[in-house]
């Protein structure tokens, strides 16, 4: 289970309050009559599925009922950081300085937020 | 004062009101444990239930003014006046479940909006849609724990707090008024079955149902 923080409760809850909801920071075109066919198919249809840090969006569906995201590592599950909507993660794919085989070993016994 | 369309969902019709538990009471009876109890269940019925969305500046400057209690701004906080009847609890930012004993609901949303006049927000009645379950006793957090995902441990869940969390499978505001007692606003669809769950699990601790 998940011991997932919520940024507007401002503390820890279980995960079964919250609910997935796919990939983060996803913009719509500002113009999509101007889009070509694959740009706008792009927009609806594909989505990434990284092997390591991935920004998603949660919405903590019993509760505050408010969507947030949360950055999370693919390999080990663990959450490394959860923020509000509008605001831009401060840990990526780019910053994460261990190897993704090592966060992955050495968070087997649990998950923290 | 807004335009929006508003009425007292209270009648002065010879129409009979029920509990959402009224059913409930007939289909499951009510069980009279005594003394031996150690954990007593209560309905406090047909209260007046409102849901207040805004922003929080506006909105506690005209609760302030209204009800002379201030809005909530801490997360999972819960303040009641001094007669502890009527209660207003955080539900999200933005959001503030507002509880006054029934008939004072309409009188109360009138006067929030005339106060509020054309500021951003939305008051709705939500008295019909729940119901508002006590639990008190000694058992009372006991049987919580057995039921509730959310930790209810004094030190986690003080007096005064109140979130909203899975109870038994179903969404509930759980919310800790005093010492004694523990509130549970439950739907008014989910009622029978949150009251039948209450007394299966109370069941080891004789409870005890008070109508």
């Amino acid at each position: 289970m998940f011991y997932i923080y919520c940024p507007y409760c401002g503390e820890h809850r279980e995960e079964e309050e919250f609910r997935p909801k796919g990939q983060a920071h996803i913009e719509r075109p500002a113009e999509p009559e101007a889009c070509s066919d694959e740009e706008w198919g792009n927009y609806l249809f594909f989505r990434n599925n990284p092997r390591g840090v991935h920004h998603e969006m949660w919405v903590h569906a019993v509760g505050c009922r408010k969507f947030f995201n949360v950055t999370r590592h693919t390999v080990s599950y663990e959450i490394l950081e959860t923020y509000k909507m509008g605001e831009q993660p401060s840990i990526t794919a780019d910053s994460q300085s261990l190897p993704r085989e090592v966060a992955a070993v050495s968070h087997q016994e649990g998950v923290w937020a | 004062m807004s335009n929006a369309a508003t009425f007292d969902t209270r009648t002065d019709s010879a129409i009979p009101m029920e509990s959402p538990l009224a059913y409930s009471y007939r289909r499951s009876g009510a069980p009279a444990t005594g003394p031996a109890s150690r954990v007593t269940l209560r309905e406090r019925a047909l209260l007046g239930h409102l849901i207040v969305r805004g922003g929080a500046i506006a909105l506690d400057e005209a609760v302030r003014g209204v009800l002379g209690i201030s809005l909530p701004g801490q997360p999972q906080t819960l303040v009641q006046d001094a007669s502890g009847e009527r209660s207003i609890q955080w539900l999200s930012p933005d959001e503030w479940l507002v509880i006054v004993p029934g008939g004072e609901e309409f009188p109360l949303e009138t006067r929030l909006r005339e106060r509020l006049g054309s500021a951003h927000y939305a008051i709705s009645d939500v008295s019909g849609g729940q119901t508002l379950l006590e639990l008190a006793g000694e058992a009372a957090r006991e049987l919580l724990m057995k039921t509730v995902i959310y930790d209810v441990h004094p030190s986690h869940f003080p007096v005064g707090k109140g979130v909203t969390t899975v109870f038994a499978k179903a969404a509930t505001m759980l919310r800790r008024p005093d010492e004694e007692r523990w509130e549970l606003v439950v739907r008014r669809s989910f009622a029978d079955y949150c009251y039948r769950w209450l007394l299966d699990a109370g069941a080891e601790y004789g409870v005890n149902v008070e109508q």
